[in-house]
């Protein structure tokens, strides 16, 4: 993935390494939030704003900090004391700057600090040797990725809601069942890249 | 050894600096960016129950504790809250909260299995919407309860019960009169009423009498007897059914005692007397003039009786007496 051209990262992120979908990236907001569309698209906003913020970021940590100084294996911790404080800036900036989309993100806002799907984007821009260019576009397009799995899983599920399930299967069950069944559906991209 | 606990410490060092310098960022943001949120909001926002159920009609109790503070909505808005609540939200927003009485909800149906005939046996899953769309459900009342617990399904707060005669019945002590019952009963046979309202009509029926009365034998047939005997003219037939005004009924019983089926529920036996307090009754008569019974008789300045008997412990006299001389018991 070296070289890999912009457009290839992109159809990567969001079809083919789906973060939710093939990775399992981000699984508690993606069964925690998924209940209603508006909710699942408010949180796949605020997770694609803080996930692009959050890759250039940790490339700057990683090789303006880390790299010289010869400690990468702090990666892990380094990149989550990034991201806890870039998620608290964000929202005491958006408080401020602009209170709408601040209520409209609510509390998924605060959540994003512990979605694991951005700590392991911040990684895996890492480990594929990513440039600057590469990193921004491939953590937008993830992010695009887990919104996209997201918001089509909350279409299903509030389809699911309103039909008739058996019983042991209401909830939950059904749900993991359903984001499983889109998993398998997710694998036919496979070959596309 | 010593590059070992060197390379601890810078890795350390990193970090710390890594994190002294975010929070001074944060800080430094969150001086720069403060927004002024009134303390009031705060406070509101402890108080409520916090079940962000809705019941007020904004979104969150977040949204109740804004709108208080802005004025929109009225300290008494949180219904879950009740009285208490109500008194909380008022002594921080600097106002009186007022009768804020609490409300409940109530199952407006007395058609048991043994008073309300069935029109065909059910046999379908139980839930009153699926139920109702079978040509409006088995029972041969259109308006009753079918008590096959939908909206105990949905009460949050376990206050509603399907009790031994297959009828719906609200606990009072749990309901929080959060409406999510009134809103589930597909025949919305569910009101609220005030909390401590004895008198009550329990019926639903909007269908004229003959009918009414062929299928139910509690049922109001809206006579309209009540209407006419109410001292206080709280009680009105609206739509071939007698409905109650709560804020003018004083629960003196009249209309259950004069019902011709009983429709309207009271318990007798906890009516209130009037009784004068000898001390304290000066004989002005205004007791005797407001009474609506003409059960209280006495001279000017001299102490006044009441005659139990025709007493139906409707409160006005209490309310009118200059010198408190009179107590409900």
């Amino acid at each position: 993935m070296e070289h890999a051209s912009l457009f290839v990262i992109m159809v990567s992120a969001i079809l083919v390494n789906n973060f939710v979908l093939s990775r399992f990236l981000g699984i508690c907001p993606f069964l925690g939030v998924s209940k209603q569309v508006e909710t699942a698209f408010g949180m796949g906003m605020a997770v694609t704003f803080v996930m692009t913020l959050a890759g250039i970021l940790t490339y700057f940590v990683q090789y303006f900090i880390l790299v010289p100084l010869h400690y990468e294996y702090l990666q892990t911790v380094a990149f989550i004391l990034v991201i806890a404080s870039l998620v608290q800036f964000v929202e005491i900036v958006l408080q401020k700057m602009s209170p709408t989309l601040y209520q409209a993100l609510g509390v998924f806002l605060p959540l994003i600090t512990t979605n694991c799907a951005v700590l392991g984007l911040a990684l895996l821009n890492i480990q594929y040797k990513f440039g600057l260019i590469q990193t921004v576009v491939h953590s937008f397009f993830a992010a695009i990725g887990f919104s996209l799995a997201i918001v089509l899983f909350a279409g299903i599920r509030e389809k699911i809601e309103i039909s008739d399930v058996p019983l042991p299967f209401k909830g939950f069950p059904v749900a993991l069942i359903t984001a499983s069944l889109m998993s398998i559906a997710f694998l036919g991209f496979t070959g596309l890249v | 050894m010593t590059m070992d606990i060197m390379s601890i410490l810078v890795a350390a060092g990193i970090l710390g600096v890594m994190g002294l310098l975010f929070g001074i960022g944060l800080a430094f943001a969150s001086q720069k960016f403060a927004v002024e949120i009134d303390p009031r909001v705060v406070a509101v926002r402890e108080v409520v129950p916090g079940a962000n159920c809705g019941a007020c009609g904004y979104p969150g109790c977040d949204g109740f504790s804004n709108a208080v503070v802005k004025g929109i909505a009225p300290v008494n808005g949180c219904p879950v809250g009740g009285a208490e609540c109500a008194k909380n939200i008022a002594s921080i927003m600097g106002l009186d909260a007022g009768d804020s009485i609490k409300q409940v909800a109530k199952v407006l149906c007395k058609g048991d299995e043994d008073k309300c005939s069935n029109r065909f046996d059910y046999e379908g899953f139980d839930s009153c919407v699926a139920a109702n769309m079978l040509n409006g459900g088995p029972k041969s009342c259109l308006y009753g309860c079918m008590g096959l617990g939908t909206c105990v399904q949905v009460c949050p707060f376990d206050a509603i019960h399907i009790n031994s005669k297959g009828l719906a019945e609200v606990d009072p002590e749990k309901c929080t009169a959060c409406n999510k019952c009134i809103d589930a009963c597909p025949k919305d046979v569910i009101t609220l009423v005030p909390y401590g309202q004895l008198t009550v009509v329990d019926c639903n029926n909007k269908d004229k009498g003959p009918m009414v009365k062929k299928n139910c034998s509690v049922a109001c047939i809206a006579c309209g007897i009540c209407e006419k005997n109410c001292p206080f003219d709280a009680i009105h037939v609206v739509n071939n059914l007698a409905v109650i005004d709560y804020d003018k009924c004083t629960n003196c019983m009249v209309c259950v005692e004069k019902c011709p089926t009983k429709a309207i529920e009271g318990d007798l036996s906890k009516r209130k007397k009037a009784s004068i307090i000898d001390d304290k009754c000066i004989g002005c008569t205004i007791c005797a003039k407001n009474c609506p019974v003409d059960a209280i008789t006495g001279e000017l300045k001299k102490v006044h009786e009441i005659d139990q008997s025709k007493c139906i412990g409707c409160g006005v006299c209490e309310a009118k007496c200059p010198k408190d001389a009179i107590e409900m018991k």
